[in-house]
């Protein structure tokens, strides 16, 4: 296999004294001749210490290089600039399982640096589009309204779009926990999949990047999970790396060690104020809200490193999260992350405030691979008119609802007091579930037609009538 | 054939600088480094030169040579692009697979044409005849139903000295010699065409046949005439590209090239493993068989995403000078714009509205004009139609690429987010939508199908605008305070929403409608409507009306009835005319 083109090109390095200018997490360097762009560098500083960072943008003269840990400390004269002659390469092994990194691939956790054979670019390489598999194989997370409404495929970019203060974390816990290989409903489940997991947090405070330790550890998945952590006090810059470096040792789990891996990144929000400090220091033409007009290539340059390609058993799926500043699902963090994912899972506040967890907002959630990846097979054969008949008549009453509001419940017409019922078991019932409940696909679906058997028949005009020959409840049609 | 003009002095991302020859020519082809990345000549000043790097330029260091290659930025033409797919700049991906591997690795260079394939060959003129650019040399037969025809580029006239016979022959050897007033051109089967620059046709004529694209809200109520521009606005998830995805799949386009621009890679993985084996249901072909994919995916690098919409457009104006018509569909226009801001801004160039470049709207302008529907040179006539995909920020219309593109385009099919949370697919809104063309296929419609489609038209856009009128009331009120005459307006519109407006492209049966389908079914819906009025006049209530059982059956005849059973419409019609008999008996 291919990828990991293990290419130390090898520039020459070189060494200069003295720099022009240090601004923000950026030094100028003024004497550097032959430097390569997004070449590696050796920052050391007047007292000896070292510290890393990239090229930017070379002039014959001239370099801009981005300092991982910051500046602080440098001086015009007494900081060395040593240029390494290759980009940024990170050690992969599979022995990396159940170790823990910084922000930019050094073991954290008092361990010995991982053996390994390959080195490889963090940046990675574009996947051919002709190379890759349409991913078609549904992950059983027990989570109904994923499995029920947005089904997660392996091999899927599926991100979280979270606020602050709602429970996000709990929810990522849960999907890695209970996260199987689906197989359709009835049957057992194949042979239990073991996800390898690759953890990036990025700028997130201790208790967070604990608490996922705890889960992992607590459903004994601590061997089989990398952690790459560049927390809250850590260097803004260093982000940048974070999830290249993780995404680096998943493409090489997936596609040369042929494994199953789930990547969780954690909070891209932070990822991309990191990158929006870098482009206003350069003093770049920004686009919205500050961020750089290349904001969508460069998150297309993560987001993209999933998926599945014909030469490996394996997969790569990313459930990325982010909190929505105010909630906004419009700002340039979560639009553009939409853009690009294959689909979102938003949560919603409102269902937070009514203590249901999870708090998925179904409507604004989708899943963009779930067509291929339910029906007879895979899930059940009515799984997707069920579900088009679960958002239209949830949708339906959101209407209704608002309509509530304003003449009052009792003014309904007997319908739609009907669909308002249905509304709230489906958010107490389907939504709502405990953090520990693992549903099957089956329980979540039969739950879909217990709920619809709320509603008259006559008002399903998504299921077709053999369906609702076959799964409606009678003894529910009665108000 | 490339030769060292000058050296890099600066390098930023895709943009690097060089300094060298003052021969080399704005917009030539050239590489860079010793790799020999591809790159373009985007600026000239004094000695210095600024180039677009169509891969990545890591490692890329001041002082490497750079070669021009004293042509444009050009792509081939010639049998074999049926079935291809390429990046930007026209590299074949199954090739760059088999070099490389699953990931696509830089400074590959391969023919974009493959030059071992044999293609059976016949010619039409003979030798001693005049010839014009364009005109028709001769045929090949490049898949069952397609006649690949060689035409003499653009830019020769002469008389044929030499005509190859009836053979086999790959792309590369002579087929014909033409004694042309600068001296004898050897002509092959293959042409190199500068992408920016637009191929010339004899004559634009007017746009009056619709492109017919299966889709009932598109044909019926926002129709695109062939040759014409259309543009699909609308947030993520709001469903541009299955949109643009069942276009290319059912459209009556002789030809599709689909340029999936800086979007997913899966999504162009989703049509190469589909398109081959769906049937496209004119000629029972593979619809692949009449495809060109360019795939610059979000993650390649990002000047090759600006060459991409030019490499696909100069494909399609090659295969209309056959003759033939052709749609395309960009998806997104709006990575498009965002690469040449990308550009502009490393270049720092002075910003227009929201740090896109001053030049914008004239660039959308020039890639819109290359639609239309024309008389080729040889005579003949063909189309490219246009339907660009734009992705504004937030969903918000109001920004540049938005509001530029709507300067020139003449359908605009507005997707709304809150339809599609709904899942009311596609998520057109019939409110904001328009189409330009609409009179001018009407003529069209009432030869084909005998009927007054502009009539029909109409009357369904009047119920579904006064619906929502009645829909304002009805959130502060509530649906009883309409008297029923009114209530049958929304009733008879949740008909047409949901019956009829909603296709669902994952449905065997939905996914296309036939335009015999679409008439049929709105002539009932509004059938329903006329009848279900007259008995509401005479004193029937809403709700009897709503619980006739034919209302459901309206309803869900898009999923039960295939094209090609057109028949049962007519039962349906039997069955709701009993119905109202009945109703209408009890109010006499
Ligand atoms: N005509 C349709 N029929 C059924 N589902 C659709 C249709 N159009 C869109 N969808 C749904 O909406 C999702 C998003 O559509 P897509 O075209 O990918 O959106 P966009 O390109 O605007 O981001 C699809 O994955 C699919 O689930
Ligand atoms: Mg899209």
């Amino acid at each position: 296999m291919s990828q990991q083109t293990n290419q130390l090109t090898d520039w020459g390095i070189q060494e200069v004294s003295g720099v022009g200018r240090v601004e923000g997490p950026i030094v100028v360097v003024e004497r550097a001749g032959n430097v390569g762009y997004d070449e590696v560098v050796e920052v050391i500083d007047s007292q000896g210490r070292m510290r890393r960072g990239r090229v930017l943008e070379v002039g014959e003269k001239m370099a801009v290089v981005e300092v991982f840990s910051g500046t602080s400390g440098l001086t015009i004269d007494g900081t060395h600039i040593r240029f390494l002659g290759q980009s940024l390469h990170i050690p992969v092994a599979e022995e990396m399982l159940g170790r823990i990194f910084d922000g930019t691939g050094n073991p954290i956790d008092g361990g010995p640096q991982p053996l390994a054979g390959t080195f490889s670019d963090i940046n990675g390489q574009p996947i051919n589009p002709t190379a890759r598999v349409y991913p078609r194989d549904y992950i059983q997370t027990g989570i109904s309204a994923i499995d029920g409404m947005n089904t997660l495929v392996m091999g899927q970019k599926l991100p979280l779009f979270s606020g602050a203060g709602l429970p996000h974390d709990q929810l990522a816990a849960q999907i890695v926990r209970q996260a199987t290989l689906g197989s359709p409903a009835g049957e057992s489940s194949k042979q239990a999949q073991q996800f390898a997991i690759v953890f990036a947090a990025m700028g997130v405070k201790h208790d967070v990047a604990e608490y996922f330790r705890n889960a992992f550890a607590e459903s004994g998945a601590l061997t089989r999970v990398a952690m790459f952590l560049n927390l809250a006090d850590d260097p803004p810059v260093e982000r940048l790396v974070t999830p290249r470096a993780a995404l680096t040792l998943a493409e090489y789990l997936a596609f040369d060690r042929q494994m199953h891996v789930l990547v969780v990144l954690t909070d891209m929000t932070n990822y991309c104020e990191a990158l929006r400090q870098i482009s206003n220091v350069r003093g770049e033409v920004p686009s919205r809200k500050g961020y750089p007009g290349y904001l969508y290539s460069d998150l297309a340059s993560l987001y993209e490193r999933t998926g599945r390609v014909k030469t490996s058993e394996g997969s790569i799926t990313q459930i990325p999260i982010l909190t929505m500043p105010s909630d906004d699902i419009t700002h340039p963090v979560p639009d553009l992350t939409g853009y690009i994912t294959e689909g979102q899972i938003v949560l919603g506040r409102n269902l937070n405030h009514q203590n249901i967890y999870p708090p998925i907002s179904v409507l604004p959630s989708l899943s963009r691979l779930m067509k291929d990846g339910i029906g007879a097979g895979h899930t059940r054969g009515d799984h997707s008119h069920l579900s088009a008949q679960l958002y239209a008549a949830y949708a339906h009453m959101q209407d209704v609802r608002s309509l509530a509001s304003v003449i009052g419940e009792e003014e309904l017409g007997a319908v739609d007091q009907q669909f308002l019922k249905f509304g709230r078991a489906f958010e107490r019932e389907f939504v709502g579930q405990s953090a520990t409940e693992n549903r099957t696909i089956e329980q979540t679906l039969d739950l879909g037609w217990k709920l619809l058997s709320m509603l008259p028949k006559e008002e399903l005009t998504r299921v077709s009538p053999d369906e609702i020959k076959r799964y409606y409840k009678e003894s529910h049609d009665t108000n | 054939m490339s030769q060292q003009f000058g050296n890099i002095t600066w390098v930023n991302g895709p943009v690097i600088r060089a300094r060298g020859s003052r021969d080399v020519s704005m917009l030539e082809q050239v590489e860079v480094g010793e790799e020999r990345l591809v790159g373009e000549i985007i600026g000239l000043n004094g000695d210095s030169i600024t180039i677009q790097v169509y891969e990545e330029t890591t490692g890329m260091r001041p002082g490497s040579p750079v070669f021009g290659t004293g042509l444009p930025l050009s792509v081939e033409l010639g049998p074999g692009l049926l079935r291809s797919i390429y990046d930007g700049i026209q590299r074949p991906l199954p090739i760059i697979e088999r070099e490389s591997g699953s990931f696509i690795s830089r400074g590959v260079h391969m023919n974009p044409l493959d030059r071992i394939e044999h293609w059976s060959y016949n010619p039409i003129l003979k030798e001693g005849d005049q010839v014009k650019g364009g005109e028709i040399l001769g045929t090949v037969q490049e898949t069952e139903n397609f006649e690949h025809r060689i035409m003499v580029p653009p830019d020769v006239s002469g008389t044929l000295t030499w005509v190859a016979p009836a053979k086999k022959y790959t792309i590369d050897e002579v087929i014909a010699r033409v004694k042309t007033a600068r001296g004898e051109r050897e002509l092959t089967m293959i042409q190199r065409w500068p992408v920016r620059r637009l191929r010339p046709y004899k004559a634009r004529l007017g746009q009056s046949i619709p492109l017919i694209t299966g889709q009932r809200v598109l044909d019926m109520l926002f129709p695109l005439a062939k040759g014409g521009t259309a543009a699909i606005p609308g947030a993520f998830g709001a469903g541009k590209t299955v949109t643009q995805h069942s276009i290319a799949k059912w459209a009556d386009a002789d030809i599709v090239v689909y340029i999936g621009c800086g979007e997913r890679g899966n999504e162009m993985t989703e049509v190469l493993q589909e398109f081959p084996h769906l049937i496209d249901p004119r000629n029972g072909r593979p619809l692949m068989e009449r495809t060109v994919l360019i795939a610059n995916t979000s993650n390649m690098p990002v000047a090759a995403r600006e060459a991409s919409i030019y490499t696909g457009i100069t494909i399609a104006e090659y295969f209309r000078d056959m003759g033939y018509h052709v749609a395309l569909m960009a998806d997104s226009t709006s990575r498009w714009a965002e690469a040449l801001r990308e550009v502009s801004g490393r270049l720092e160039e002075m910003p227009a509205e929201e740090g896109y470049p001053a030049y914008l709207a004239a660039r959308l302008a020039e890639f819109y004009e290359r639609a239309g529907y024309v008389e080729t040179l040889n005579g003949k006539q063909g189309s490219i139609s246009v339907i660009g995909a734009v992705s504004p920020p937030g969903g918000d219309f109001s920004e540049p690429v938005t509001q530029h593109t709507k300067r020139y385009i003449r359908c605009f099919w507005a997707l709304d987010k809150s339809l599609a949370s709904a899942r009311h697919f596609p998520s057109i809104n019939w409110l904001e939508s328009y189409s330009e063309y609409t009179e001018d296929v009407a003529g069209w419609w009432r030869e084909k199908v005998g009927q007054d489609w502009l009539k029909m038209r109409n009357q369904a856009v009047e119920l579904l605008s006064e619906e929502s009128r009645l829909s304002q009331i009805v959130k502060l009120v509530g649906p009883d305070a309409l008297p029923d005459e009114q209530r049958l307006v929304l009733e008879t519109s949740r008909i047409i929403r949901e019956g009829f407006l909603q296709q669902n492209a994952m449905d065997n049966i939905d996914a296309y409608s036939d335009i015999h389908k679409q008439i049929a079914m709105m002539n009932l819906m509004l059938h329903f409507h006329e009848r279900a009025e007259r008995i509401i006049k005479r004193g029937a209530n809403i709700g009897t009306i709503h619980a006739l059982p034919i209302v459901n059956v309206l309803i869900r005849m898009k999923e039960q009835i295939p094209n090609n059973e057109l028949e049962k419409l007519d039962d349906i019609r039997k069955t709701l005319d009993e119905q109202m008999d009945q109703l209408e008996a009890e109010y006499r």
